[in-house]
């Protein structure tokens, strides 16, 4: 088959549209860019994507809330075409304030409140893939490095939601060692029911080349985030 | 809280803040229970319709609006959202409601305000009652032109007027103006003579920079600037190819692309509003690189110099506002712009010296990338049209560069608070990327920052002319007066010249993007600058006069002559030397900035290889940083130098150390010293004080003899002067000499660079350069609170020899690891390198026989190198006899101790937290 189609939705205030098109190439998919505008106007974007991606940054100054605009012009102007990507099998991922996106739309379950910390923090995270149901994460079995930075990373849920996701496979991944931001139960990123939707809050998207690992230069060959967007295509193409 | 505490409010208990959204023309309950029920999550906040409950003994509030004019972002969102939901929502305000608990006196509630909670400059507030909407409304203007009576004045009349319309002009300058209207045989108008004030300005036209100096021996001195320029001419650096022309400098590492580099400060503004004012900052700086051919912005730097955070309140000037407040909005403020608009904000310093109190210090930089294939603008051409991109215009920032070129006192924060703006890092990020889509449909571009479109079309037009409409310029709300629109400092607008064939293009591609495009004129041929407002001349100017009429400035200097005869002083009593270099770890200046640093996105883009932090936990200090594109074998490394300790005692020595510092981190990262652009930045005094001037007349000096020594041209640079505060008391408060300089260097293969952190126990610890007992200015003298009669570290010759040799071992893959000797000396050089890991080391050899000299001395162009046993043999073949001393120092160990040759002993864990102790850190 063909090198899948990923589309890139960006908007006022996305920034790291560029860096997970390069993560994406790397992984084998043929990436393009598309402004929510473009989207709106055209709808075959859509039909013809393979993979939706909605980036991190801060998409309309995280004014009201991080992702709040966003998910308001996601749902509001193509949120059943979403569906209907969905509904086709096709996954889609949500990465920082694309996560903080998804979660204001009907994609995903939960919250994003404030790091417990109070504030942005920039750092590096071991991350541990969990489930089994997300195409993202399922059968990797290497942790995967890479780095945060966010201000409103801590997710939230109620304790009968955060045993139903445990329950249904739903926790995509975990912080392995230092909780950065104060999630429940060390969550990182969750998925969907169907196991399509991926929401995570670290940027796997910026170690897909072992030089950008911070220990690089101690020897430290990593676990690149690019595992996981290998894997997303991988289960398109059926490899 | 904790600021609340440290502020002495020690009554509060808790303070509880929410967002607040005052709708003007009202709002039905239903769709306003829509509304919140979109842009409120219920697990996260509370939401309510309510008034607040009445104050009470123990519950107080205050309530915080914007002024009318300040953009007000939240506002924008919800009048998206409201338009996407389908709700007419007409005029919103928003701001923030205290609840304030615990027992507190009205006096010192609204100390606490002013201190803490809300900011006169941007905002106004309600203590104990509700806000009220209606005065929030921006106050209508009219359009009068004004002929200001200046051709028959007196010189005490002109002296008085130049006061009076806060023009900060010279009497010679007012004297030139004068006799220009008096040919012209009529009075300026208003406008004319507010856009000469502007131009002319320190800030627009470095009139010191450009002065002729006479030193007190009566020597005339090369006009500064030329002094700078001349230098970068006589280097001739094959990879330079623009320097001190536009906005920023031009070099080319690579073949395929070129960079454009640029510092900038935002001093004053940082001072009466932190938060806008280094926000600001950091969008004007990324728009200088924007204006450079269209370079696209890919990192930030910035230095910080703030007084002591632990600083006892009442010691706080008039005034000003506290060093703890200044850091939390300034690093805040850069966090923001950086982080929002998508860049890595990759190097910088935090400095903290009580003379910073009242003059905080904030250098923003900004490096941008540009294929180099990309042909250089030509206009702007007869006929083109002055076209305005990106944000709106506001009653905001008006002023600015007058402002910044005057001396601060009690009521500058009130007077000039229209000069601070808030940016909107959004709307800059759209200008980028519209810009970078089509480079080709402009022929001149530049961008919109003090003085606004005054400046900024008054620039473009030198030697063209141009005629401008006001009236088309997009306004935020109505009511502004002619006079406003060209003098508003509003953020994020560039101008460009566009042929008038192609206007219609950019146009589709810039609102594709969301950026609003304005045609304000056109580019005439005439040479004359002229302004009007439906159709009124406001404004007719000879451009000529605008750029060169100003009359040259003569100073006066007293160069000062340090007393350098004590290098060889005894050095001083240490009786703990373990105590010592913990003090010196914990110092604010050398402790961790971990958190600062962490509060800067540092990763987007992927281009990071050697970040600000270190080691095998990441929090260890880095020299420089090393950056380099995914793709790319070619690199880029960034380094700071700045010192202003020293410059207090020797300016000239200064700036060849710091010139030094910078050239050492970027070589010790893996750069060619060979392939160094220089940035100079420049924060001074009043200049009109010879002394002052001759400090500043030494340190260039200083700049010029350091960049000929490293064959390092300078190729932009920037002066912000009077950085002095008038207390009410009559004293004056001015920074030390504090002399920036960034370094950028090529990085020839972005897969060898090197770190800070020791790797493995076995290798060798060797010291490159020689060490004198050099204490003057010295952080050894901080942590022992002594002065030291001895000089400040001197130049060292060997050193552009050594940065070579170096630079071919580093290539050839026989450095583990390099650490630059800097404040603190050896002692703390050596700590850095084992922070947060297993491993020690054991010094046999410390490179002086006096155990002070040798631990703590800040002798120059100093490296230590981790090298293996193997290696070493070939190491040293690099360095030939004219590259210094260098010696074998010890062992990397597999004990976290740091052994100093049988003086003493440092726990690596102990050194740990002594580095990471919260003394002086934003918390």
């Amino acid at each position: 088959m063909t090198a899948p189609n990923a589309l890139v939705i960006a908007g006022p205030g996305t920034n790291r549209d560029n860096d997970v098109s390069f993560a994406l190439e790397l992984a084998g998919a043929t990436t393009s860019i598309a402004l929510i505008t473009d989207v709106a106007a055209t709808p075959t974007l859509l039909d013809n994507a393979d993979m939706v991606v909605i980036p991190g940054g801060f998409s309309f100054a995280d004014a009201l809330g991080a992702g709040r605009l966003f998910g308001l012009h996601l749902e509001l102007r193509f949120g059943d075409a979403m569906r209907a990507h969905v509904a086709k099998g096709r996954p889609v991922i949500g990465i920082c304030n694309g996560f903080q996106t998804l979660v204001r739309t009907s994609l995903l379950p939960g919250s994003l409140g404030h790091n417990s910390g109070g504030s942005f923090i920039c750092d590096w995270t071991q991350l541990t893939p969990v489930s089994q149901k997300s195409v993202f994460t399922r059968g990797l079995v290497e942790a995967i490095d890479c780095p945060i930075a966010h201000g409103e990373g801590r997710y939230v849920c109620s304790p009968t939601d955060l045993a139903a996701l445990a329950a249904r496979d739903q926790i995509a991944l975990r912080y392995a060692s230092k909780n950065p931001n104060g999630s429940i139960d060390n969550i990182a990123g969750i998925c969907d029911d169907t196991g399509l939707v991926l929401g995570m809050m670290p940027h796997p998207e910026n170690h897909v080349l072992t030089r950008q690992h911070p220990r690089h230069r101690r020897g430290h060959t990593g676990h690149l985030g690019l595992a996981l967007f290998t894997n997303g295509l991988s289960y398109i193409t059926g490899a | 809280m904790r600021d609340t505490t440290a502020l002495g409010h020690v009554g509060v208990t808790h303070i509880v803040c929410s967002q607040l959204m005052l709708f003007h023309n009202g709002l039905d309950e239903g769709a306003l229970a829509h509304l919140l029920s979109v842009v409120a999550d219920e697990s996260l906040e509370n939401s309510s319709l309510c008034m607040p409950a009445p104050a009470t003994v123990e519950r107080h509030f205050v309530d915080v609006l914007l002024h009318a004019g300040v953009t007000d972002p939240t506002a924008i969102a919800l009048g998206e959202a409201a338009r996407l939901l389908s709700i007419d929502l007409g005029e919103v305000s928003t701001g923030r409601h205290y609840e304030i608990h615990g027992t507190i006196s009205a006096v010192d509630l609204e100390r606490l305000t002013r201190q803490l909670l809300g900011n006169q400059v941007i905002e106004r507030w309600n203590i104990d009652s509700p806000i009220d909407v209606a005065a929030t409304r921006a106050a209508e203007a009219v359009a009068i032109v004004e002929f200001v009576p200046m051709i028959n004045a007196t010189a005490a009349e002109l002296d008085a007027l130049n006061k009076s319309r806060w023009l900060h002009l010279d009497p010679a300058e007012m004297l030139a103006v004068q006799s220009h209207y008096r040919a012209l045989g009529r009075e300026p108008r208003d406008l004319e003579l507010e856009t000469l004030a502007q131009t002319w300005s320190e800030h627009c036209s470095h009139k010191t920079f450009r002065a002729l100096i006479a030193d007190q021996y009566g020597n005339t001195i090369t006009p500064l600037l030329r002094q700078l320029r001349d230098c970068t001419n006589e280097i001739d650096a094959s990879f330079v190819v623009s320097s001190f022309v536009g906005n920023a400098g031009v070099v080319q590492f690579s073949p395929d692309h070129t960079l454009a580099l640029k510092a900038e400060t935002h001093n004053h503004p940082s001072a009466i509003e932190p938060f806008g004012g280094a926000n600001t900052g950091v969008g004007g700086v990324i728009r200088d690189i924007l204006g450079m051919t269209a370079h696209r912005p890919v990192a930030c730097t910035n230095i910080l110099c703030f007084g002591p955070a632990d600083l006892d309140p009442a010691l706080v000037p008039d005034g000003a506002l506290h060093p703890l407040r200044i850091r939390s909005g300034v690093v805040a403020g850069i966090a923001d712009y950086g982080n929002k608009i998508g860049l890595p904000t990759v190097a910088g310093a935090v400095l903290y010296d009580p003379a910073y109190t009242a003059n905080p210090l904030v250098f923003a930089g900004c490096i941008g990338e540009a294929p180099a294939d990309m042909p250089a603008f030509t206009g702007p051409h007869q006929g083109d049209r002055v076209i305005v991109l990106g944000g709106r215009t506001g009653r905001d920032g008006v002023r600015g560069a007058t402002f910044s070129s005057g001396t601060m006192d009690a009521t500058t924060g009130a007077v000039a608070g229209a000069s601070v703006q808030i940016g909107d890092p959004i709307t800059e990020k759209l200008l980028i990327d519209a810009l970078a889509e089509r480079h080709d449909l402009f022929t001149a571009i530049t961008d919109c920052g003090a003085g606004g479109l005054s400046s900024a079309i008054g620039e473009m037009a030198e030697g063209i002319g141009a005629d401008v409409e006001l009236m088309h310029a997009p306004l935020k709300y109505p009511g502004l007066a002619p006079w406003e629109i060209w003098l508003s400092e509003a953020q994020e607008r560039m101008v460009v010249a566009s042929s008038s064939a192609q206007v219609a293009l950019l146009r589709e591609v810039c609102e594709r993007h969301g950026v609003e495009v304005t045609d304000l004129g056109e580019f005439t041929g005439t040479g004359r600058l002229v302004v009007r407002y439906n159709g009124s001349e406001l404004l007719d100017m000879d451009t000529a006069f605008l750029h060169d009429g100003r009359p040259q400035r003569s100073m006066k200097a007293v160069v000062p002559t340090p007393d350098r005869s004590k290098s060889n002083d005894v050095s001083p009593a240490v009786t703990d030397l373990h105590g010592t270099i913990l003090a010196l770890l914990a110092h604010p200046n050398l402790a961790s900035k971990a958190n600062v640093i962490r509060r800067y996105d540092h990763e987007i883009r992927g281009t990071s290889l050697v970040r600000p932090l270190t080691g095998p936990d990441g929090n260890s200090p880095s020299d420089g940083v090393v950056m380099a594109h995914p793709t790319a074998d070619h690199g880029y490394a960034i380094g700071i130098g700045v010192n202003p300790w020293y410059g207090i005692t020797d300016a000239e020595y200064m700036a060849h150390a710091v010139v030094d510092e910078a050239m050492r981190s970027v070589v010790a990262v893996g750069a060619d010293p060979d392939r160094v652009a220089l940035l100079d930045n420049f924060s001074w005094g009043d200049p009109r004080r010879p002394e002052t001037l001759g400090e500043l007349v030494a340190a260039v000096q200083g700049c010029c003899d350091a960049a000929r020594a490293f064959n390092a041209p300078f190729v932009s640079g920037k002066d912000s002067l009077n950085n002095e505060y008038m207390g009410s008391d009559g004293q004056r408060h001015a920074v030390p000499p504090t002399l920036v300089i960034t370094a950028v260097a090529e990085v020839p293969d972005a897969n060898v660079c090197v770190t800070t952190d020791g790797k493995q126990a076995g290798n060798v610890i060797v010291m490159l350069g020689r060490t004198l007992a050099e204490f003057g200015g010295s952080h050894l003298a901080k942590v022992l609170d002594v002065t030291m009669t001895s000089c400040v570290p001197s130049p060292d010759i060997a050193a552009p020899v050594r940065y070579r040799a170096l630079h071919r071992a580093i290539r050839n893959g026989l450095v583990e690891s390099c650490h630059d000797i800097a404040e603190g000396g050896l002692a703390v050089a050596v700590c850095e390198m084992f922070l947060g890991g297993t491993l020690g080391v054991s010094l046999t050899d410390l490179g002086h026989t006096d155990a002070v000299t040798a631990l703590f001395s800040e002798s120059q162009s100093r490296l230590l190198c981790e090298v293996q046993t193997e290696n070493f043999d070939a190491f040293l073949a690099y360095f030939p006899e004219a590259a210094g001393p260098v010696t074998v120092l010890g062992t990397v160990t597999n004990t976290p101790l740091v052994q100093f040759a049988n003086i003493v002993d440092v726990s690596v864990t102990i050194a740990h937290a002594a580095h990471h102790s919260t003394t002086g850190r934003p918390t």
